[in-house]
């Protein structure tokens, strides 16, 4: 999803990138919520794959969050767990059926497209459509009225 | 004592707004002054009465008075002051004490304007106000009550929710909100009026203008107050996540911001009635459904409050409103048809009837994402979850085609757009776009929703800024005036209309920040060790230093990180970790340095117990203060155009019932 | 009025009927896919530092719960565990803990306060957690001796539950291999 057309410079900064593997048994603060140091690998191509699938991830223990965006441990866990498998070989959607396996399909931040399901995909464009015809003809028809009453009336027509 | 006077101004509200509400309705035959005095009167009363009740509870709340329930649940002594005053809006009880104060004010306020006005509408709309004043005052005296007496007294209670205390915007947020919100009762009072009285012209649409676009600048305030304070308060890096309840606020300002789209052709061309009732109507029932979702806890959300008997009560309120509104309008059906006349399909009143239609698509859009899971539980018996990635997916194509009418609907005259004046108005802004879509490409622009958005916003601020050029051109010919003060006679003698171009102005500035900062947006998270350094995105940022601290309060944990653009360190951001002492969830505070191009976004995403690293999410967002300042465009533009609705209210005000157009001024302005 | 102008008022009817259905649901409870499906193995460290998986405990009927320090509701529960450990102490019953984001110090202080003698296994990454889609706690897996799980129990067990499950579970008898069809208390005698 990031693109880095617009600057320039930025390829070269890039390049200066250092980062950190800090694998490590749970570190933890003061708070009861451990917070594990992510390992991170330079592989941009990879990174782009772990955001965008946990972009469509549901984080489980937040309310309306993708497990990219959560900041909680658990989403954290997820995003590590996300890319040990796509590492390994997995597909993107062998990881996404991983997980709805075992949460179901409420791990899914879009509804999948079958069954009953269309009904949220379908009837807004659907609504679109058709409002989009009335309001055609609803035009049409004032348009039709115009034309009528200039038919019958001499210059121009006034509304009052 | 305390209890004993919160629970008589809850029951005496409620009393006299039940009264008055009857009176009321009886006093709908013209003429009958007496019973309309006293309804008048009972809604100052049922104000008054409202902030005897608030102003119990506030001063039970500073006083920390835990004898009264509400704040036995969220005092404490340790809440610093700003924050226990604002706990009256932080949980359940309190919140509905500030919306029925807020809903009595609205309706005090209208009665008081318009007492010797609209004299025919007025005794409806402040029965009808008076019902919706009951209803709260009933919740408040039953399910809700705040007031409760608690025995024995607890030393101290719970304090408000953590992330209530978290920043002070939470003095700011919700306030506006309601303001908004609950401001939207008055217009449907006086759509409830029309359709009662058969009054269904003019009248009613040019009493209720101001009263709703006053709660639309504070909604529209509250909604981009909102967004900002989600992007710089909660540390996620976003500021809009289709929550359900984010959902509810954005439901009514979308049929709202129709609906005084749709009036002004019923104002002028006396159709789109049907429309308009059933907007306004809409929108105030949206804001009940928006406060059911949030009380009743139907739908998972993070501002869920609680449950309980609260449920039941919104929703037979909302049967209520539906029913009846329903039924007044289908009773009034036949008065509500009518049909103008035009000579051609370019012109404003199809524009119009274009923009109600995908204002109430997106209406039905997002409606039906944020109810889905419910209905898809009720039909398929499994749990399914509708998130941001839906709604983006299904809002775009609406709100670019929205971005388009934004320019193109100011720019078309009423009635028929003769082909020489389209071309006049079209040629400059159309070749600025295809310019425009060649350099976007040229410099990298490859998304190509990005691209159509950037495109349709240079042509809707062309065709915007043609209805400032054009005028101010034509006066300069004219009476040989300077540009500046001929800009500011046009401006001043059509504030209605050039205040709702500078919204709009607004509005495309802030499609602009959303489109861009949610393409180029780049993040990534960093670990560090105290003195080391990393670089990213052409930034350079070092860990300083990680330490705890505490408030009265909070604990917290923060890191001190030197940031500067390329190698050199120029500033000291502090993103944090709090922790309250009733939550077991910390709330992480990001540190946000925002430039016009780009913010630079840090938040402590974790860190080692023995301070031996820290791991910050860092994100270069792009744009993102343009969303703000495009939010506060389009609020100065909204205030700009109210702040004579009065006087265009008393020239156009005349003895007949049905509205008279002045003459149509020939031309590139049109009448205003 | 006509019939037809009947209809907009009657639009209401099923808008109504919706909210109200929800009224009668809790968003917060999300069934789990995973009953009738065969338990997933996992193995880690107790928090006594010994190795354990639930390999381990073939044969026996496991009760498989999620838990943490900071967990208001795990206190509730914790005294239908301690009896029933002492109910089923030579039946083929093991309860199995698994520490959810929570740090094992803090864990193990509030077992030896709380008392009860089962282990519980450390879930570092939270692999075994979101091996078992689980997103809040308590929540409490029922698995058969067959190695299938039977029940998933969102929120605190109550003592009743807790017995009609365990010993329907035990009573059932176990075949050659996990049958890929089985209902979700208890397991039918037949092969697969």
């Amino acid at each position: 999803m990031s693109e880095l057309g617009r600057n320039r410079s930025t390829w070269l900064a890039l390049s200066g990138l250092l980062l950190l593997t800090a694998a490590a048994p749970a570190l933890q603060g003061a708070a009861q919520e451990p917070a594990v140091a992510e390992a991170r690998v330079d592989d941009p191509v990879l990174e782009a794959q772990v955001r965008e699938l946990a972009s469509k991830l549901r984080c489980p223990t937040c309310r309306a969050l993708s497990v990219e965006d959560s900041p909680s441990g658990m989403a954290q866990e997820m995003r590590v767990l996300i890319r040990e498998q796509l590492k390994s070989g997995k597909t993107p959607a062998e990881v996404e059926a991983y997980f709805v396996e075992r949460y179901g399909e409420w791990i899914l931040l879009k509804p999948t497209a079958s069954g009953f399901n269309w009904t949220v995909w379908l009837l807004p464009v659907l609504m679109l459509a058709g409002g989009l015809f009335f309001v055609f003809l609803t035009a049409r028809r004032w348009v039709e009225q115009g034309q009528a009453r200039a038919a019958h009336l001499d210059g121009e027509e006034r509304e009052i | 004592m305390t209890s004993t006077l919160g629970y008589i101004s809850v029951y005496g509200a409620l009393l006299l707004s039940v009264v008055g509400a009857v009176v009321g309705y009886f006093a709908i035959k013209p003429g009958d002054e007496g019973r309309a005095r006293f309804a008048r009167r009972a809604a100052y009363g049922v104000f008054g009465l409202a902030t005897l009740g608030l102003a119990v509870m506030v001063y039970a709340l500073v006083a920390h008075d835990f004898s009264v329930q509400y704040v036995a649940q969220v005092g404490s002594r340790s809440t610093p002051l700003f924050y226990t005053v604002i706990s009256l809006w932080s949980s359940l009880e309190g919140s509905i004490l500030f919306w029925g104060w807020i809903v009595a004010f609205y309706m005090a306020a209208v009665a008081y304007v318009y007492r010797d006005r609209y004299k025919e509408l007025m005794p409806a709309v402040n029965a009808t106000m008076l019902a919706v004043n009951a209803f709260f005052w009933l919740l408040l005296a039953w399910p809700a009550n705040p007031f409760v007496a608690v025995f024995p007294v607890p030393a101290d209670g719970p304090g408000p929710n953590p992330l209530l205390q978290n920043h002070p915007f939470m003095g700011l947020h919700p306030p506006l909100l309601y303001l908004g919100y609950v401001g939207m009762a008055v217009p449907f009072a006086f759509g409830i009026a029309a359709l009662v009285t058969g009054r269904v012209g003019g009248e009613w649409i040019r009493a209720v203008r101001r009263w709703v676009m006053a709660p639309w600048i504070f909604l529209t305030a509250g909604i981009v107050a909102g967004a900002w304070w989600s992007y710089e308060v909660l540390g996620w890096g976003g500021y809009w996540a289709w929550d359900p309840v984010e959902n509810a606020s954005f439901l009514p300002w979308l049929t709202a911001t129709a609906f005084l789209h749709s009036i002004m052709v019923q104002e002028r061309r006396q159709t789109l009635k049907t429309w308009n009732i059933l907007l306004v109507i809409a929108t105030f029932l949206l804001t009940l459904f928006g406060t059911f979702l949030t009380r009743s806890g139907i739908l998972a959300s993070v501002h869920a409050f609680t449950e309980g008997l609260i449920g039941p009560f919104f929703l037979g309120f909302i049967a209520l409103v539906l029913i009846v509104s329903l039924a007044l309008v289908a009773w009034r059906s036949d008065d509500l048809k009518s049909d103008p006349a035009l000579d051609s399909l370019a012109s404003r009143e199809t524009a119009f009837l274009l923009n109600n239609l995908l204002f109430v698509a997106f209406t039905f859009t997002v409606l039906l994402g944020t109810m889905y899971p419910l209905i898809a539980e009720a039909f398929r018996g499994v749990k399914v979850s509708v998130g941001a990635p839906y709604f983006n997916q299904m809002s775009v194509p609406i709100a670019l085609a929205l971005i388009f009418l934004t320019g193109v609907g100011p720019a078309l005259p009423w009635r028929r757009g003769s082909p020489e004046l389209l071309k006049k108005k079209f040629i400059v802004p159309t070749i600025a776009t295809l310019v425009a879509g060649l350099i976007f490409f040229a410099v990298g622009v490859r998304s190509f929703l990005t691209w159509l958005t950037l495109v349709l916003a240079v042509f809707a601020t062309g065709l915007i800024f043609g209805e400032f050029i054009q005028p101010v051109r034509a006066r300069i010919k004219a009476h040989g005036e300077s540009s500046g003060s001929a800009l500011k006679s046009v401006i001043g003698k059509n504030r209605r209309r050039y205040g709702g171009y500078i919204v709009h102005l607004g509005i495309v500035v802030m499609a602009v920040g959303i489109a861009l900062s949610a393409t180029y947006r780049q993040e990534v998270e960093i670990t560090l060790q105290p003195g080391e350094a990393a670089a990213f995105a052409g930034y350079t940022l070092r860990l300083d230093s990680l330490y705890a601290g505490r408030e009265p309060h909070r604990d917290f944990v923060e890191a001190a990180l030197s940031v500067g653009k390329g190698e050199r360190l120029s500033t000291v951001m502090r993103p944090r970790m709090n922790y309250y002492p009733m939550s077991q969830n910390p709330i992480g505070t990001p540190s946000v340095r925002s430039r016009p191009t780009e913010d630079f976004y840090l938040s402590l995403a974790a860190y080692a117990q023995n301070g031996a690293t820290a791991t910050v999410a860092v994100i270069v967002n792009p744009m993102v203060v343009w969303i703000w300042i495009g939010g506060g465009i389009a609020t100065l533009g909204a205030l700009f155009a109210i702040s004579t609705v009065g006087a265009v209210v008393e020239r156009r005000r005349s003895g007949a019932a049905e509205v008279r157009t002045g003459p149509a001024k020939a031309g590139v302005g049109g009448a205003d | 009025m006509s019939w037809k102008k009947l209809l907009i008022p009657a639009l209401a009817i099923p808008i109504v009927a919706l909210l109200a259905y929800g009224l009668t649901r809790d968003p917060n409870i999300v069934e789990s896919p995973l009953p009738g499906r065969p338990a997933f193995e996992f193995s880690s460290q107790t928090l006594d530092g010994e190795d354990l998986g639930l390999s381990d405990l073939k044969g026996k009927v496991v009760v498989l719960n999620f838990w943490a320090s900071w967990c208001v509701a795990c206190i509730d529960e914790h005294r239908v565990f301690i009896e029933a450990e002492r109910y089923y102490a030579d039946r083929e019953f093991q309860m199995l803990g698994v520490v959810y984001q929570d740090e094992a110090p803090n864990a193990r202080r509030w077992m030896e306060r709380m008392g009860g003698d089962w282990p519980s296994l450390v879930d570092p990454a939270s692999r075994i957690a979101i091996d078992y889609g689980v997103y809040g706690v308590p929540e409490t897996y029922f698995i058969g001796k067959d190695g299938l799980i039977a029940h998933k129990q969102i929120g605190p067990v109550n003592s009743m539950l807790m017995k009609q499950l365990v010993d329907s579970l035990l009573a059932a008898p176990v075949t050659g291999e996990p049958s890929a069809t089985s209902s979700a208390a208890g397991t039918e005698a037949g092969g697969s």
